[in-house]
């Protein structure tokens, strides 16, 4: 494979936002993955590809810390702190946001109160943020209860709007989603990660699930990680990466032994 | 004018009143009966068509509501109907009649605050009349004095919903922790009637054991049942609710959530499809916060083609993915728990006056801040 390994780290001198370090994770007595290292610059967007049960999931799970994903072996350090044991809420309160690829229903709990309950903004921003992601509607409703496949996606981003964390991890934004839909929640994940400010005074950083690379079309992505089988094949360019899955399928990842 | 409502009664005791839905200084509130042990300091309606009386004048003035007396709920039921006839016959009954003539309507709540303070036992029987056409929202408040540490409450209520009447009754109990508590009620319900039980329970109570059923004799009637009932350790609630769907197109739903943090709670409900075109839902949810029992028992009976009864049960600890999904966006997890369970007990009633709606939200929400 040709494909160049690097690992970026613009502002020099300065901690990373994310550093994981041979991350060896189990689910019920299984390791799912095996080894994964991976360094996310501050103000970088990175995209994390794979087929399907390669453990990106896990992987975006065991960085935000949920119960049932067990570390084995390995670090994860965010911005400079080592967070290996640190609790699920306090990582949260530290900075990081995580957009769910099935999220719960809380039936209930209404999407308005839970927005007010964990918006690090105004009251009148969260408006402004729901007209936005087309929510105000949504307000009286219980989370996710009968949303559809576009709405649940909607009320994610919208979620992390308000909460406004510094690195945002999303899992498949664009599946399932229309193609209006698509430029809409293209650009407000342009907007978590301020990619409107320029790099030397951007500090948020992202870390991107996708399978079709759709979402490229409206953030740049700084580099992209191959996951097979529960390890980093390669790092590189996303679209370069893209290619090589289109033209050649997975099969070429997995037999790919330089890493 | 507070003061007057009831006389010689503690802060405490107060707060306890209010947190059960009565309001000392009527605002928000169409009218009160207030009745301490057996005696009755004050029964009177605000709104014209509407009158609260004690039930022993209301029977002296009105020879029909003599009908009504022991009618939904037989006098033989039990023994604890056998003890309140026969109290009834030696001291004169005690309780109130609420009648509201055809038409009218009344947007703020009676109240009824049923007060336990000096004496063992309590007894009352209370009949609603809802004429023709009439609204009527009542809320009941059961409270025993913080001081009485014993005791026991027998309370008829006999209910008749008349032809496209509406009667609500919210109940609100706020026992103390050794009171035992011992309604019998009925209610019919005439063509395109609809009748509204909600019974709030948060506080530490002995013994409660009710079944309040609702007979839909007519076309078109409705009956809805709601509960929200927290089983602390030491107590005991036996809650049923029953509804006899025996007029064509007649629908009844009850709905139970239920929390123990130690205690037993007990939800029985039956629906029975007795007539066409009629339909009827049981949703019973259980939250076990600590070790405790929750034991729903959903009964649905259909006796024709042409009726449809669902239910649906579920019990058990709240879902550690829900927590974590709160806690991902910052909370910690004792938020996030009280996040979910505010959730968990939010049930919003159809047909109720908004003042009510935040009066059993506020009651709720009270409860919560302990979790
Ligand atoms: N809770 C679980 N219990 C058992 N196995 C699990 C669990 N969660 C994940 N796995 C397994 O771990 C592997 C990785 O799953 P993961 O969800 O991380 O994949 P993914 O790369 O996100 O796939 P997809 O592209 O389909 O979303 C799969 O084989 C999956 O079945
Ligand atoms: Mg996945």
């Amino acid at each position: 494979m040709i494909i160049i390994c690097r690992q970026i780290t613009r502002k020099t001198g300065e901690w990373n936002m994310l550093n994981i370090e041979n991350l060896h994770v189990e689910i019920d007595g299984k390791e799912v993955l095996h080894g994964v290292s991976l360094a996310i610059g501050d103000g970088e967007t990175h995209v994390l590809m794979g087929p399907n049960g390669s453990g990106k999931t896990t992987l975006l799970r065991t960085i935000m810390g949920f119960s049932g994903y067990k570390i084995t072996e390995g670090k994860i350090y965010f911005k400079g702190r080592d967070i290996t044991e640190v609790p699920l809420d306090e990582r949260a309160r530290y900075g990081m946001g995580m957009m769910f690829q099935r999220p719960p229903t809380l039936s209930g709990l209404k999407l308005g109160k839970l927005l007010n309950a964990v918006a690090n903004c105004s009251p009148e921003s969260i408006g402004r943020f729901g007209e936005r992601m087309k929510m105000s509607d949504f307000m009286g409703r219980d989370v996710n209860a009968g949303f559809s496949g576009g709405e649940i996606k909607r009320s994610e981003i919208l979620q992390l709007l308000v909460q406004n964390p510094d690195f945002i991890m999303l899992d498949e934004p664009e599946s399932g989603v229309d193609l209006e839909n698509i430029a809409l929640i293209g650009k407000s994940i342009a907007t978590l990660l301020e990619k409107d400010r320029h790099i030397v005074h951007r500090n948020k950083s992202g870390l991107i699930i996708t399978h079709t690379g759709y979402i490229l079309d409206y953030i740049e992505a700084d580099a992209g990680h191959m996951l097979c089988n529960g390890e980093i094949k390669c790092h590189g360019n996303p679209r370069e990466i893209l290619k090589l899955i289109q033209e050649k399928g997975y099969g070429e990842c997995i037999r790919c032994q330089k890493n | 004018m507070s003061e007057e409502l009831i006389p010689d009664i503690s802060e405490e005791d107060k707060k306890r009143l209010e947190m059960g839905g009565i309001e000392l200084d009527e605002s928000n509130r169409s009218g009160s009966f207030i009745q301490t042990d057996q005696h009755i300091h004050h029964s009177e309606s605000k709104i014209e068509g509407i009158e609260m009386l004690p039930i022993d004048i209301a029977l002296k003035k009105y020879d029909w509501l003599k009908e009504k007396f022991w009618n939904i709920v037989d006098r033989d039921k039990d023994e604890y109907t056998r003890f309140v006839a026969k109290r009834e016959e030696e001291e004169g009954p005690r309780g109130f009649a609420v009648i509201a003539r055809k038409g009218s309507k009344n947007i703020f709540p009676l109240q009824s605050c049923l007060f336990m303070q000096k004496s063992e036992v309590q007894t009352v029987h209370n009949i609603i009349v809802a004429e023709e056409g009439a609204e009527l929202h009542l809320i009941t408040g059961c409270t025993s004095s913080i001081g009485r540490k014993e005791g026991t409450h027998y309370g008829i209520t006999e209910t008749y919903v008349g032809k496209n009447a509406l009667v609500s009754n919210t109940m609100i109990h706020t026992w103390g922790e050794n009171i035992r508590v011992l309604p019998r009620s009925g209610t019919v319900v005439e063509e395109n009637g609809t009748f509204l039980s909600n019974y709030v329970s948060m506080n530490p109570v002995g013994y409660v054991q009710m079944y309040p059923v609702a007979n839909l004799v007519g076309k078109n009637s409705v009956a809805r049942f709601n509960s929200v009932i927290i089983a602390h350790e030491g107590s005991e609630l036996d809650m049923g609710q029953g509804a006899l769907l025996n007029a064509e197109g007649a629908c009844a739903e009850i709905i139970s959530r239920l929390i123990t943090t130690g205690g037993k709670a007990i939800s029985r409900s039956r629906i029975v499809g007795a007539a066409d075109g009629t339909k009827g839902h049981i949703e019973c949810k259980g939250l076990i916060l600590k070790d405790g029992t929750i034991h729903a028992v959903p009964e649905i009976e259909g006796q024709l083609t042409n009726t449809e009864i669902s239910h649906e049960a579920a019990v058990g600890k709240i879902a550690r993915d829900e927590i974590e999904y709160l806690m991902a966006r910052g909370l910690n997890e004792e938020e996030a728990t009280a996040t979910i369970i505010r959730g968990f007990l939010d049930v919003k009633i159809n047909g109720l006056p908004d003042s009510l709606q935040k009066k059993i939200d506020a009651v709720i929400n009270a409860a919560e801040s302990g979790f």
